[in-house]
């Protein structure tokens, strides 16, 4: 009978399929077994079940996974939780699609890989869910997944389960806790199932399940905790519950003091990655502000042109959107280092001697390159693509996790921070561009072009503008009004450093960023940024020449 | 003989301020008021283009009442005060007969002291907080209870939110639509532990320590949602951050009043499958209109990757609107044409048809779309019916008694129901 | 022949005062004598419009007069007068804001409209006393004098100067912006304070009024110039010059130059603020954009076009860069930031001592007048910029 009807539904899909101008050889065509008959006979009630009604179907759809092959059913679930469902309007046949090029979705029969000629997407519809649906599939994925040969898989699916606690999920882990053999995964199959003892077990089991998972971070043993110490009665508690309460509440009290401290140490990272967005920002204006005085308010625009940078790289290579951050890095250096030369050369050297002017004269500059990127790219955002390994984050535990972004982010700050500082102390053109901003007229009586120096340092500068712009196109919207966002704020830094003080910008974008996430919290980050600015004020008024004065004749 | 000079002189120069051009006879003006440089060039450009090619179309189809339309654009360049500056030259110097601009709120407050003193019309397409009526203002953009009050039901009802976090820039929308929500909150049951309320700065691009709150505040057991009334730029960082720390939309869904289409383009939104906007209008909408729409678009400004979005809609609906309420009225008159438009009707982009209503407000579908990988939004809820614009929020002390009606006999922006007053009006 | 030998007899008696007074006068009068009597058609006709543009330039210029004052005649480069200005305004406005009394939308006779959407009872008390117009001019002069003085007091005590107090005057107004884009702070937000009705009985709608308006502000930019011409040429003046091209050497002599810093500094902070309260009525709104650090950069800017330290230069440089905005932004709405980015360029290359230089060579040319400001400029700016560099 069955396979009866398995033949009729794959003549059904053939015969669809040809109806529908699509090739299909016949002679691949699959042999379906039983699983894959009730799974496709089930799976092609989708189009026509109503949004409403379709956890009931996903729910006889996940049953199938009892049978012999899970594979095929996790496939299906998989395919629905990603919307790659879709099925063919003509004949409502379901399919799997993936967009290809050229605005057309390459279609796959959903159970045997085989693939069809590429359609347009006006052809397909896709199969809709909704968050509830996607969370629902997710918990049967996990249930599947608990039996996973990955180890990181099974955890993914213990800790769906925890988060989501549900009957099947909670006695499939209870059936393999015995089986398991790798200890992280035991482990957190213990916290599950305790947790869930600490809900519905006896008086006894709870305080034993307290005992077993006090040191456990997961929220959800917290809100547990929580939840049965406020359903205990406020007065006249028996024996057993005062027993309970006291077991509950020290509990807890150390769980928060974990947590407070992982807290903590959260705000400093928070702190510190904010911090290094300011150094990047700041560093190159330490050197175009700081060694040359050169006002620089096309600044900010440097850091544009980085960020666009960034985007053209990724345009030009579409393939190698995991390499493209290292190739923006020397390629936004190079534009930005290059524009920066030809201000020099073409604006800023003629204004020697004259450095408020250049804060005239680069404005100006700064409004004429907003208005070319707006010409060129279009006044809206463009978009810049997040390789792999700079998304997700670094899971140390359950309430502590660093993003990867940041973490790169702040390294390289550090990087490029000790190359600027190596470049200044250990290479000839750092002894000139020192020797130039410390005397002009000397270094040139010691045959120091300082022209040339003056371009290169500009050159400086303004390429390490452009690398910080390749980091915030990581982290903001790479627009034509960038630049702006940040061009207060590196001031800020440089003065508050020290104008001219490499080390003066680090330790000022560190504590700027640090004092500014410690506020946060408590005044909200508006008032943050106001007592920042404030303080900023009042210690330039006790330190006129910032936390590390330049010393030497250049100083007053 | 000095003086004589210099008369000649400053009026030498007086009379280059001046520039009176003559008008051309056979057109009528359209001015465009949106800002080409500065913060909001990223959102209002597109809507100064919308207006240009919805002045092509229709003048290729014969123009109005036999005449060309002309454009006049000029940039306010997001300089508010500039904004009272511009429409004053658009109304007293250029002369034009009816005007689409503004995005953010203060411009158009800034706008509206001038456009009643002058008596000139202003199509207003973006959504926002109401509490405004003005007989020179036609708001074609969503009032609070037309975006926010049905997202929030969808999360109540559909995804069985309990627990609450009202993130916004902090700025007139976000204040009034969050505490319209609130009151509505506590309506339906919600307790004050469970409302967090969050306001940023202008273009925040560091939300590390609020993303991680919102998640800690997310951990407590019950179902939270966040309800994010962020204003444009800082809406990137902030996806970022959830998608880097990981909060899928199935742990707290996020939904926004001011993310759509175009927001998104600049960004890969993979991280966000799930994140939820409320809107009049989506792209992804099937409708014939539509898809006339798209396609004229797309050939309009040359590029086949641009997307659409719901402020367009409402300038769109606007345009035709007028359009029809000055054939209507036979004449571009300021006040013909204010009171043809009441009553006036459409057909929106969605498949159904709005109407002007009374309060200068329109009639609109609610849709709840969900963002997809491509950047575009898939509609999981819409209200069966259209829904009134509301000028006055019936959830705030202040206004609930208010009412706008621009028909005769009330003939006011805001009336009192209870003391049958009608105040703040200009004439 | 025998015309221009008279006339230039009889102004080579004229000073500077005289001229730009002279000229604001004669301005002013053909503007409102246009406006009133010419009707709208004729060629002579001054609209509204250009009334209330012209009204809104010379605040600019007063604006301006008020930079070069500190800036070009003490050394002190302010990136914050904008903040002063826009004190100077948010006075103006809570003084607008009460006479609109129970016209605003909710009908409150007592309260503006945004504090009863933020749901207060009774005014916050800063805003006590702010229906009396003398409330109001109080508050013009106090509150920009007042934080100039504090801030001027502690920064110019402890010897901060050049680039560090620049971009501290940059901190300043970056602070005041946030704050007052803050709804609790009980100044609107950022919506700021709009919607006016009338000030001082007379409909701000009535084109009469209007044109007193900028009555009123040709006549304080007269003022403000006569003042600052007055400073600039007393003993006091003299010393403050001297502070800004050689501070120690003053300090030395045995004067304090921080005092004089201070001083100057307040007054200049009051001429913006004045600048602010009559800018305000004329274009209908005050709100904290106009914090914004690079407004205050884009007001250096005119001065340093108009050409610095010679105070005629400032209303020059004022209304030639806000027309220019005018009319670029509509002529070429697409592209006007190339035109006025590249005239800073060239302003800056070409032009280093701003339109007034160029006016003063003119002159100097046909030896009409006598260039006294120009004077040694030149070493003055060497020796004033290589401070500013320190």
């Amino acid at each position: 009978m069955m396979r009866l009807l398995s033949v009729l539904i794959s003549g059904i899909i053939s015969w669809q399929a040809l109806a529908n101008d699509q090739v299909i050889n016949a002679d691949t065509a699959p042999t379906v077994d039983k699983h894959s008959a009730v799974l496709i006979e089930l799976v092609q009630k989708l189009p026509v079940t109503k949004l409403k009604k379709l956890p009931v179907l996903v729910e006889q759809l996940a049953s199938t996974a009892t049978l012999k092959n899970t594979k095929k059913t996790r496939d299906v679930l998989q395919y629905l939780v990603d919307g790659e469902l879709y099925y063919i309007k003509a004949n409502k046949h379901v399919v799997r699609a993936v967009n290809g090029e050229n605005k057309t979705y390459t279609l796959t029969d959903i159970l045997a890989d085989e693939t069809f000629a590429p359609v347009n997407k006006s052809k397909i519809k896709k199969i809709k869910t909704n968050n509830r649906l996607r969370g629902e599939i997710r918990g049967y994925i996990a249930k599947i997944d608990l039996s996973s040969s990955d180890k990181n898989t099974r955890i993914d699916a213990i800790n769906q389960i925890l988060s989501n606690p549900s009957k099947p999920g909670l006695s499939a882990v209870r059936a393999l806790l015995a089986t398991e053999q790798n200890d992280d995964v035991r482990e957190l199959m213990n916290v599950t199932l305790l947790t869930e003892q600490l809900k519905h077990g006896s008086h006894a089991e709870k305080i034993a399940a307290i005992k077993q998972i006090e040191d456990s971070l997961q929220p959800v043993v917290k809100n547990a905790m929580t939840q049965l110490l406020d359903n205990l009665p406020t007065n006249n508690k028996s024996t057993e519950e005062k027993i309970l309460a006291a077991n509950l509440t020290k509990a807890i009290k150390s769980i928060d003091g974990k947590r407070d401290l992982f807290g903590y140490l959260e705000t400093i990272f928070f702190g510190l990655s904010l911090g290094s967005v300011l150094l990047l920002a700041a560093i190159g204006l330490t050197i175009t502000f700081g060694v040359m005085g050169v006002i620089n308010m096309a600044h900010g625009e440097m850091m544009m042109l980085g960020a666009y940078t960034t985007y053209v790289i990724q345009l030009a290579f579409p393939n190698l959107i995991e390499y493209s951050l290292l190739m923006a890095v020397p390629a936004a250096f190079l534009v930005s280092g290059f524009v920066g030369i030809i201000i020099e050369r073409g604006v800023i050297r003629h204004l020697k001697g004259r450095p408020l002017e250049t804060l005239l004269a680069t404005f100006g500059i700064s409004l004429m390159l907003q208005q070319l990127v707006r010409t060129v790219f279009s006044p809206l955002n463009r978009q810049v693509q997040a390789p792999e390994w700079m998304t997700g984050s670094l899971q140390i535990n359950p309430v502590f996790a660093l993003t990867y972004n940041r973490l790169y982010i702040l390294l390289f700050s550090l990087l490029v921070f000790f190359a600027l500082l190596m470049i200044l102390k250990k290479t000839s053109l750092g002894l000139h561009v020192r020797a130039v901003s410390q005397d002009r007229e000397m270094a040139r009586a010691l045959s120091i072009k300082s022209d040339w120096v003056d371009a290169a340092t500009f050159g400086l500068g303004s390429g390490v503008a452009g690398v910080a712009g390749v980091v915030l196109s990581q982290l903001t919207n790479v627009g034509p009004n960038l630049g702006q966002a940040y061009i207060i704020d590196s001031f800020l830094v440089v003065v508050f450093g020290g104008v001219g003080s490499l080390w003066g910008t680090l330790v000022a974008a560190m504590s700027l960023g640090s004092i500014n996430k410690f506020l946060e919290p408590i005044t909200g980050s508006v008032l943050a940024n106001i007592i920042v600015l404030v303080g900023l004020v009042l210690f330039i008024q006790k330190r006129p020449k910032g936390l590390f004065p330049q010393k030497g004749r250049a100083s007053d | 003989m000095k003086f004589k000079k210099l008369l000649v002189a400053s009026s030498i120069v007086a009379s280059g301020l001046m520039a009176n051009f003559a008008n051309a006879a056979d057109t009528i003006k359209v001015g465009v008021l949106h800002s080409l440089s500065g913060t909001m060039a990223i959102s209002e450009t597109t809507l100064k283009d919308t207006v240009l090619m919805m002045i092509e179309e229709q003048n290729k189809a014969g123009g109005v009442l036999g005449k060309q339309l002309e454009p006049v654009v000029v940039d306010p360049a997001s300089n508010w005060p500039l904004f009272a500056e511009k429409t004053r030259e658009l109304l007293a110097k250029e002369k034009v007969d009816v005007i689409f601009g503004c995005w953010t709120s203060v411009s158009r407050k800034s706008a509206l002291p001038v456009l009643e003193e002058l008596n000139g019309l202003l199509f207003y397409p973006v959504q926002y907080e109401g509490e405004e009526s003005s007989k020179n203002v036609f708001y074609t953009g969503a009032a609070p209870n037309q975006q926010a009050i049905p997202a929030v039901d969808y999360l109540m009802e559909e995804i069985g939110a309990t627990r609450w976090v009202l993130a916004g820039t902090d700025y007139v929308y976000p204040r009034t639509t969050n505490k319209i929500l609130k009151a509505y909150l506590k309506s339906k049951g919600v307790k004050d532990a469970d409302i967090m309320v969050n306001y940023t700065p202008f273009g925040h691009s560091d939300w590390q320590g609020i993303v991680s709150d919102i998640k800690k505040f997310g951990s407590a057991g019950k179902k939270t949602a966040v309800v994010s009334t962020i204003n444009g730029d800082a809406n990137i960082p902030f996806y970022k951050e959830l998608g880097n720390q990981g909060i899928s939309a199935e742990d707290i869904p996020v939904v926004a009043f001011s993310v759509g289409e175009e927001e998104l383009s600049g960004f890969d939104t993979k991280p966000l499958i799930g994140h939820l906007a409320a809107w009049n209008y989506f792209q992804s909408v099937e409708s014939d209109e539509n898809e006339a729409f798209i396609a004229s678009w797309k050939k309009y400004i040359g590029d086949d990757k641009r997307v659409t979005n719901d402020p367009m809609e409402a300038t769109y609906i606007g345009f035709k609107m007028w359009v029809k309420a000055v054939e209507k009225a036979g004449t571009t008159d300021v006040d013909a044409v204010e009171q043809a438009l009441i009553g006036v009707a459409v057909p929106n982009l969605t498949g159904g048809i709005a109407v002007m209503n009374p309060n200068h407000h329109l009639s609109k579908p609610v849709l709840i779309g969900e963002i997809q990988a491509d950047g575009q939004f898939e509609v999981v809820s819409s209200t069966p019916d259209t829904v009134i614009g509301d000028a006055w929020s019936d959830f705030l002390p202040s206004s609930k008694n208010l009412i706008s009606d621009w028909t005769a006999p009330i003939e006011c922006g805001s009336f009192d129901v209870k003391t049958a007053k009608c105040s703040g009006q200009n004439f | 022949m025998q015309l221009s030998t008279l006339f230039q007899k009889s102004i080579t008696k004229l000073s500077h005062l005289h001229i730009v007074v002279g000229t604001l006068f004669i301005a002013t009068l053909y503007v409102t004598v246009c406006n009133l009597f010419f009707t709208e058609g004729s060629l002579l006709h001054v609209s509204n419009y250009t009334v209330s543009l012209l009204g809104k330039y010379l605040c600019y210029a007063l604006l301006a007069l008020a930079i070069d004052l500190v800036w070009g005649y003490c050394g002190i480069l302010s990136l914050g007068h904008g903040a002063f200005f826009t004190l100077g305004g948010y006075a103006m406005g809570m003084y607008l804001m009460r006479q609109i009394g129970d016209r605003g939308v909710y009908g409150n006779p007592d309260l503006p409209d945004f504090m009863v959407f933020l749901n207060l009872t009774e005014l916050p008390w800063f805003w006590a006393g702010s229906s009396s117009v003398w409330w109001m001019v109080a508050m013009v002069f106090i509150g920009p004098g007042l934080l100039a003085y504090v801030f001027g007091m502690m920064a110019f005590r402890s010897r901060v100067s050049g680039v560090y107090l620049s971009i501290m005057t940059q901190a300043m107004t970056y602070a005041l912006m946030l704050a007052f884009f803050r709804n609790e702070m009980g100044f609107g937000g950022n919506n700021g304070l709009t919607d006016f009705k009338e000030i001082l009985g007379y409909s701000l709608q009535n084109p009469h009024t209007k044109l007193a308006l900028f009555i009123a502000t040709a006549f304080a930019l007269a003022i403000g110039y006569f003042i600052s011409n007055y400073i600039v040429n007393s003993k006091m003046g003299r010393v403050i010059t001297a502070t800004r091209d050689a501070e120690n050497r003053v300090r030395f002599v045995g004067f304090k130059p921080e005092h004089y810093k201070v001083w100057i500094f307040v007054v200049s902070a009051i001429l913006a603020g004045i600048a602010g309260a009559l800018y305000v009525p004329q274009v209908g709104i005050i709100n904290p954009g106009e914090f914004s650090p690079l407004n205050s950069i884009e007001m250096v800017i005119w001065v340093a076009i108009g050409g610095r330290c010679t105070l005629y230069g400032a209303i020059i440089g004022a209304i030639a860069v806000s027309y220019a905005k005018t009319r670029f932004t509509a002529i070429m709405p697409e592209a006007w930031l190339f035109g006025l980015g590249g005239l800073f360029v060239l302003v800056t290359l070409y032009l280093p001592k701003g339109i007034a230089g160029l006016l003063a060579n003119l002159f100097d040319k046909l030896s009409i007048v006598k260039v006294d400001a120009a004077k040694g400029d030149i070493d003055k700016e060497k020796v004033a910029d290589a401070e500013m560099k320190s």
